[in-house]
């Protein structure tokens, strides 16, 4: 985490922490007025059309399935569809299942080419006048792939559907413009873009925010409150029920105004040129098979050395003081449509750099070395 | 002790000479052990007579660890009643677990290089499912995952 995130954390804990949105006394303004302007700069971040659609939750699993409760069960019915994709997380599979089960609603899965990209024609197939939400990510955890959510967006719109796209992996790697994209629901996490973890974002468009019903009732989400009726507040507040992550969303804050110093073309250009260098010094290793090749990828590069299982090769790079994921990726289905039980997965960010690949792809010909 | 000097060791040795590799024909006892998480996926076929483990086999596909911690299982269990096959198998989920005194280690031989596993909590698994599909075989229950009712180490995978 950059040393500045540290501090404004530290210094919120030591010096400001109180509860937000009640108290009259000078912390508890404080605190409110730091955790609003958190969600300013998230929303300039993203360039929402205003602050109040940034809703602050736990993370992307936790907007997603907000969505799902809030809006899905809301407005869907038996026989709707739901698009997702083979590529998508466990987190943007297993709450539309779930939603499924309850509501007797469709699930319709695009399938992916061999090189990790969406068969986009039949995805054109799949969408129909029953097509009631098309959730797909962004960019892939496995595979690295960058989806053309513009054109995903434009289509599903088409055809009268909804659109959430899972931006986990791009949030923190390239500008994200929610109404270049225009989709209707954009979420991602703090902690994979140099904040906290158990924050997470939620944007979606203000007509479906002020349709959608409450995920979760308590305190702060309401106007007022009697045993006749409850008045639920305005948005952002309507889906903010008690305290939040108050330290976590001004941590996240900070993170942005991190990544806004470099830059986010700057951080996205250094990371394609970081992920080419690793590409071109990754196939010169034999025996290695990538997963996701497709020309449009960021730096979440998947691979398997042929005869070494991916755990055996996280733990002994682990001793070269190489941190990899191993394993499935929250991701099976995508195990599955390429046939291997686990990935061994290098994921750069901007703090990366060309000698950390270098030691990387050493360590991988050392681990060979031990095993031949 | 370092990972790599576990695979050095010993690890690296049995995965290359696996020691008892294969199935038997219409054993006494046999069970299928599944760790769905890593995709580890093997067998273990006995033959019991009067007691004593006559005949073991191991044959699967798993990452180095796992198929290490079976082949060493075999050696030790071959020849042996199934009382002393029961008290190796509580000693050795002792030892990756870190429950084990360091002086009963010695009661295992060579199998005490896995207690270097305890460092690896998320490994645990893979050491143990050979001898978690072997306590299925001795019970005759067939099949037996990582990530069921009868989960050795509860809590201790990962990969979610």
């Amino acid at each position: 985490m950059p040393q500045s995130v540290v501090e404004r954390l530290n210094n919120y804990h030591a010096k400001e922490h109180a509860n937000i949105h009640r108290g009259v006394y000078q912390l508890s303004e404080r605190a409110t007025l730091e955790y609003e302007d958190a969600r300013k700069k998230i929303s300039e971040f993203l360039n929402a059309r205003k602050v109040e659609e940034i809703i602050f939750t736990r993370g992307t699993t936790n907007a997603i399935n907000l969505v799902a409760n809030s809006f899905g069960r809301e407005f869907f019915k038996a026989g709707d569809e739901i698009i997702i994709s083979y590529m998508e997380h466990h987190s943007n599979i297993v709450p539309w299942q779930m939603l499924c089960e309850q509501l007797g609603t469709k699930l319709k899965v695009v399938p992916i080419s061999d090189v990790g990209e969406l068969d986009m024609s039949v995805f054109g197939e799949l969408l129909n006048e029953r097509t009631k939400l098309v959730a797909i990510t962004h960019v892939s955890n496995v595979l690295g792939t960058v989806n053309p959510v513009n054109e995903i967006t434009a289509m599903a719109h088409d055809c009268g559907a909804k659109v959430l796209i899972d931006g986990a992996q791009s949030a923190p790697h390239m500008p994200v413009d929610v109404q270049d994209i225009d989709c209707d629901f954009y979420v991602f996490s703090g902690h994979k873009m140099c904040g906290p973890t158990g924050i997470g974002v939620l944007y979606a468009k203000m007509d479906l925010l002020n349709r959608m019903r409450p995920y979760e009732g308590g305190g702060d989400m309401i106007l007022s409150v009697s045993f006749d009726k409850t008045l639920y507040a305005e948005v952002p507040a309507k889906f903010e029920a008690g305290t939040p992550p108050i330290a976590a969303a001004i941590g996240l804050g900070s993170a942005v105004d991190y990544l806004n110093n470099i830059g986010m073309s700057v951080i996205h250009e250094y990371e394609q040129s970081l992920t080419k260098y690793a590409m071109d010094s990754l196939r010169e290793v034999s025996d290695l098979k990538f997963f996701g090749t497709s020309p449009t990828k960021s730096g979440v590069i998947s691979f398997n050395v042929k005869g070494i299982h991916a755990h055996d090769m996280g733990t002994l790079l682990n001793d070269y003081g190489v941190a990899v994921r191993t394993g499935h990726h929250c991701a099976q289905p995508v195990m599955e449509r390429y046939k291997v039980p686990a990935t061994t997965r290098a994921s750069l960010y901007l703090y990366n750099t060309r000698d950390d690949i270098d030691v990387l792809v050493e360590s991988i010909r050392k681990v060979q070395k031990l095993f031949n | 002790m370092s990972s790599k000097q576990i695979y050095q060791e010993v690890i690296l040795d049995h995965c290359k000479k696996p020691r008892n590799w294969g199935k038997i024909d219409n054993p006494t006892h046999k069970a299928e052990g599944i760790n769905p998480l890593c995709g580890d996926h093997i067998w273990v076929t006995m033959n019991v007579r009067d007691d004593t483990v006559d005949d073991i086999q191991y044959e699967g596909e798993s990452c180095a660890i796992c198929m290490a911690s079976g082949s060493m299982m075999t050696t030790k269990i071959k020849g042996g009643s199934l009382a002393a096959a029961s008290k190796l198998i509580d000693d050795f989920r002792a030892l990756t677990t870190g429950a084990l005194e360091n002086t009963e280690e010695k009661t295992l031989g060579s199998l005490s290089i896995f207690s270097g596993i305890r460092d690896l909590p998320s490994r645990v698994k893979c050491a143990m499912l050979p001898w978690h599909t072997l306590t299925a075989a001795i019970n005759s229950q067939g099949e037996v995952s990582t990530e069921g009712d009868h989960d050795p180490v509860p809590g201790s995978g990962t990969d979610k």
